[in-house]
């Protein structure tokens, strides 16, 4: 139990600083470098409480894909020379105290909320879907997400899909002035259009340019 | 203190989202801050899930986590080609420059 604490709290520590430098960084990069360690220590917690799966997806999708296009982002752009000033440009003042009261406020929202919840006293008989402790964490999650909830797995393949081409038509540029090769006239050539028999007479020849 | 439980998460889930929030409200320099900043928001959101899973002994949070994960992967790629289009046509990502709408 008290290695669980102490693991719990040092992650969790960990998480907390590199959110806040993710968001006081004056260099993008670095802000790119802190979301990937804030991502490892949380996928950490994940694999520590028993969610051993989501934590390594999280770490294949969050730190291998969403990071590193991030980063791929940040460098393509020379943003990071850019100073990223926090709190001191002079027309944004007045966001400042606004902004500020307003998250502590949510804050304190929430924490009222954690503090103030109590299990409905039925609930947990009521759920039909409780993890069997005998199989590992993928296969229980196999076991629910084909069956249970199939076309919501199909749906979610179907918004990658659309990500995807929404991505690659919004990037896609058509260059203009660029030669290349016209695959459908290069089919479509017949033999008539580039050969021409031409009965030669005697003595006459075949002028070059007719 | 020792014994970790269901309010210690949910208590770093809220600390998360409310330092997400802050990024979002405060940012006033980089577009791409402001996205990661809705990176951990949704993070803060999957740590919820997958603590109530896990405490309530109910698989459901696994699986609404993954679905999360999902869209927030297609929502930083489209956000990142919707930033890299209005930099080439604008040679500029600042906060403060981006007044077209003039909201």
């Amino acid at each position: 139990m008290l290695a669980h604490a102490i693991f719990f709290y040092t992650f969790s520590f960990i998480a907390i600083v590199s959110a806040i430098m993710v968001t006081v960084s004056k260099n993008t990069v670095h802000s790119v470098f802190f979301l990937i360690l804030d991502f490892i220590s949380i996928s950490c917690l994940f694999i520590m409480i028993g969610a051993e799966f989501l934590g390594m997806i999280m770490l294949i999708v969050y730190v291998g894909a969403v990071a590193v296009l991030f980063l791929f982002v940040v460098m393509m752009l020379n943003v990071a020379q850019q100073k990223n000033q926090w709190f001191s440009a002079q027309e944004s003042s007045k966001h400042i105290p606004i902004g500020l009261i307003v998250s502590v406020i949510i804050f304190f929202e929430l924490i009222i909320v954690i503090g103030g919840w109590k299990y409905k006293p039925d609930l947990v008989s009521a759920m039909s879907l409780t993890i069997d402790k005998n199989i590992t964490n993928t296969h229980s999650i196999g076991y629910v997400l084909y069956t249970d909830y199939i076309h919501v797995f199909q749906l979610s393949g179907m918004i990658l899909l659309v990500a995807m081409i929404g991505a690659i038509v919004l990037t896609f540029r058509q260059r203009s002035g660029v030669k290349r090769q016209s695959y459908f006239s290069q089919i479509s050539r017949e033999r008539s259009d580039g050969v021409e028999l031409i009965d030669v007479e005697n003595n006459k020849g075949v002028k070059s340019d007719d | 203190m020792i014994s970790i439980g269901l309010g210690h998460y949910l208590t770093l889930a809220a600390i998360i989202f409310t330092i997400g929030i802050v990024g979002l409200f405060l940012n006033r320099k980089n577009i791409i801050v402001i996205l990661m900043s809705i990176e951990l928001i949704l993070l803060a959101v999957n740590i919820n899930l997958v603590s109530f899973s896990i405490f309530l002994n109910d698989i459901s949070g696994q699986i609404f986590t993954l679905f999360i994960l999902t869209v927030a992967a297609a929502e930083a790629a489209i956000g990142l080609a919707i930033i890299v289009v209005y930099y080439r046509n604008s040679s500029t990502i600042d906060v403060e420059k981006i007044d077209s709408l003039k909201g």
